[in-house]
């Protein structure tokens, strides 16, 4: 793979998505404005759980918020990356134009992952990074370089396990067509992914982590971050990471066999 | 002599199609056991292109020359048979193939839909590895042969449809590959945007020696680029040859309109053994085998009173019409 090639492809995708959303500045606004008032009515919704008992699944509420910080990041990553690209991959086939990524001298994974970027989206990643700052100082978290590698470890391998689950969907629709309620079905479960684990039922748990691993998106990077831990967890969660992605790509080259492009 | 750039041999194509009977009940019965059946599209073809070549697919809707022309460019896999396009095998889509190769489809469009047109062509520059300076330099070339300019500052949205395929095809272009896949290019478009691509096509494949597969129900494209078609009938080729020969096998007859001086000459002329059309006062139309054509108009201009004659090319269209629902041409 030629790197240097990449790179230059990928700044041209910035360049020109950031163009085309430029393009209508109303719409970036009531973006950035939904943003805001989403991330408050999480915290809105989070205080009032933790309003008759100080603790949910074990959880204080200031420790709990570290989730939510986590939570706004992944969300805003997928604003900005996931959602106007992935989605996109269901037009794509639907109307045939799939045909010009697949005759394009370039990876047509990264070509449809990439292409688009929507900017409303990093107002949430700052915001979520921010919400994050105010929780290690309000949880007195010591910063650390071993503490600062794990985060970043356990944070992309939740960017993975969320970008797969959501790829394998969307690639799906080659033989499904329309594959839009598994998307919406996939972002519902995501919102569950704002509370701690340990504050569902076992069998729920289980669910979470071995069917829909939506638990390891957030719970695991927020342990890390109250020093709750153990090796084994982070281990888990690379290795899930590191399947999800593999399989993603395979599936992907597998699901290009049985293209049939549109009709014309 | 020109090589063969491509090589088809006993390709074949099937699909699963499902159907669904009409009305609600239909519907449930579709939703819960969904009837498909694998249907042959394309069925055991053969054929050579050479480099340079302009070859033009004809065929009625769905008789198979789009899914041909996807096969060759490598996006859709092959049930059966061979392929060879430039010496790669089109499905493996390797890098140096798809340099090679473009496809431009009249009813997709891979603009930037928000942007105007430069941007994609930068865009498409940079996954194909140019330098900023080379591609300004192609698209300067490019542009002053489709006859573009301003337009290519304006968003791809606001242009009309003739100016939005002009940009499609620099976009297509911009990497100068040697095999062109064309399927319904001039669609939707105006008699002079036909005009202006047709004769940038031309001028295209005289100054590269690409090779061009085109597909197109706007008979004159065929007429005025290709010199070989191939005639796709039900997925079988029902005829792969020269386009003139083919028009002289499927219309044998001139038709020629008399005007004589007098009525009186109509009617000899009526009763002198030609096959007439028809008759109005002192118009006569009749219909002479090509190959007779200048002997019977040195009998007629000798022996009658001619004021004026026309010499009537068949509709061209209507004589290609007769191969879209005819399977056999023994030329």
């Amino acid at each position: 793979m030629n790197l240097r090639k990449y790179l230059k492809v990928y700044k041209k995708f910035l360049h020109t998505s950031l163009a085309s959303e430029l393009e209508y500045k109303t719409n970036i606004l009531v973006d950035l404005i939904t943003a805001i008032l989403s991330l408050v009515g999480s915290i809105f919704l989070l205080s009032i759980f933790f309003q008759n008992s100080g603790y949910i699944g074990g959880w204080k509420f200031e420790q709990a918020l570290i989730i939510q910080a986590i939570y706004t990041i992944l969300n805003g990553i997928t604003n900005t990356w996931f959602n106007p690209n992935l989605t996109e991959i269901v037009k794509h086939i639907r109307e045939g134009t799939l045909d010009f990524v697949l005759l394009k001298p370039i990876d047509s994974q990264f070509f449809i992952s990439l292409k688009k970027i929507n900017p409303s989206g990093f107002l949430e990643i700052m915001l979520g990074f921010l919400m994050l700052f105010f929780c290690i100082r309000i949880n007195q978290i010591n910063l650390n370089l071993s503490f600062m590698t794990l985060s970043l470890i356990t944070i992309s391998c939740s960017i993975c396990i969320l970008y797969s689950l959501w790829f394998f969907i969307s690639t799906t629709t080659i033989w499904f067509v329309k594959t839009w309620n598994a998307i919406e079905v996939l972002r519902s479960f995501l919102y569950i992914g704002r509370f701690p684990l340990s504050s569902f039922s076992f069998s729920l748990r289980i669910f979470f982590s071995v069917f829909i691993p939506i638990a390891f998106i957030t719970t695991i990077p927020s342990e890390v971050f109250l020093g709750l831990s153990v090796f084994w967890k982070i281990l888990l969660e690379i290795i899930v990471a590191t399947i999800f992605l593999i399989n993603s790509r395979k599936f992907w080259l597998f699901a290009l066999k049985f293209y049939s492009s549109a009709s014309s | 002599m020109a090589q063969n750039i491509i090589d088809v041999k006993n390709l074949s194509k099937s699909f699963d199609i499902s159907s669904k009977e009409p009305g609600l009940k239909g519907t449930i019965k579709h939703f819960f056991r969904r009837q498909t059946k694998s249907l042959k599209v394309i069925k055991d073809i053969s054929f050579e292109i050479k480099e340079g070549e302009i070859v033009g697919f004809l065929g009625a809707n769905g008789a198979g020359k789009t899914t041909i022309l996807k096969m060759l460019c490598g996006l859709i896999y092959p049930s059966e048979g061979s392929i060879l396009v430039s010496g790669y095998l089109p499905f493996r889509r390797k890098e140096n193939f798809l340099k090679n190769i473009t496809l431009i489809m009249g009813q997709k469009q891979q603009l930037i839909w928000d942007l105007p047109p430069i941007e994609s062509f930068y865009l498409n520059a940079s996954i194909y590895d140019l330098d900023k300076f080379e591609a300004k330099k192609r698209i300067k070339k490019l542009s002053e042969m489709l006859e573009i300019d301003e337009e290519l500052f304006i968003p791809v949205r606001k242009l009309s449809l003739g100016q939005r395929m002009k940009s499609e095809l620099l976009a297509a272009l911009i990497h100068e590959p040697n095999i062109l896949f064309l399927d319904e290019p001039t669609l939707g478009l105006d008699i002079n945007a036909q005009r202006n691509l047709r004769k940038f096509l031309q001028k295209y494949n005289k100054e590269t020696n690409a090779t061009i597969c085109l597909t197109s129900h706007y008979m004159k494209d065929i007429t005025s680029l290709c010199k070989r078609v191939i005639c796709v009938h039900e997925g079988e080729i029902s005829y792969d040859g020269k386009l003139d020969l083919l028009l002289k096998k499927l219309s044998p007859v001139k038709e020629i309109l008399i005007v004589c001086r007098s009525e009186e000459d109509t009617i000899k002329l009526e009763n002198s053994g030609f096959t007439v059309k028809n008759k109005i006062k002192n118009e006569i139309t009749i219909k002479i085998e090509n190959n007779s054509i200048i002997s019977s108009l040195k009998t007629i201009l000798n022996n009658f009173d001619i004021v004026d004659l026309f010499i009537n090319e068949p509709p061209i269209d209507e004589v290609i019409g007769k191969v879209l629902i005819k399977k056999d041409y023994d030329i």
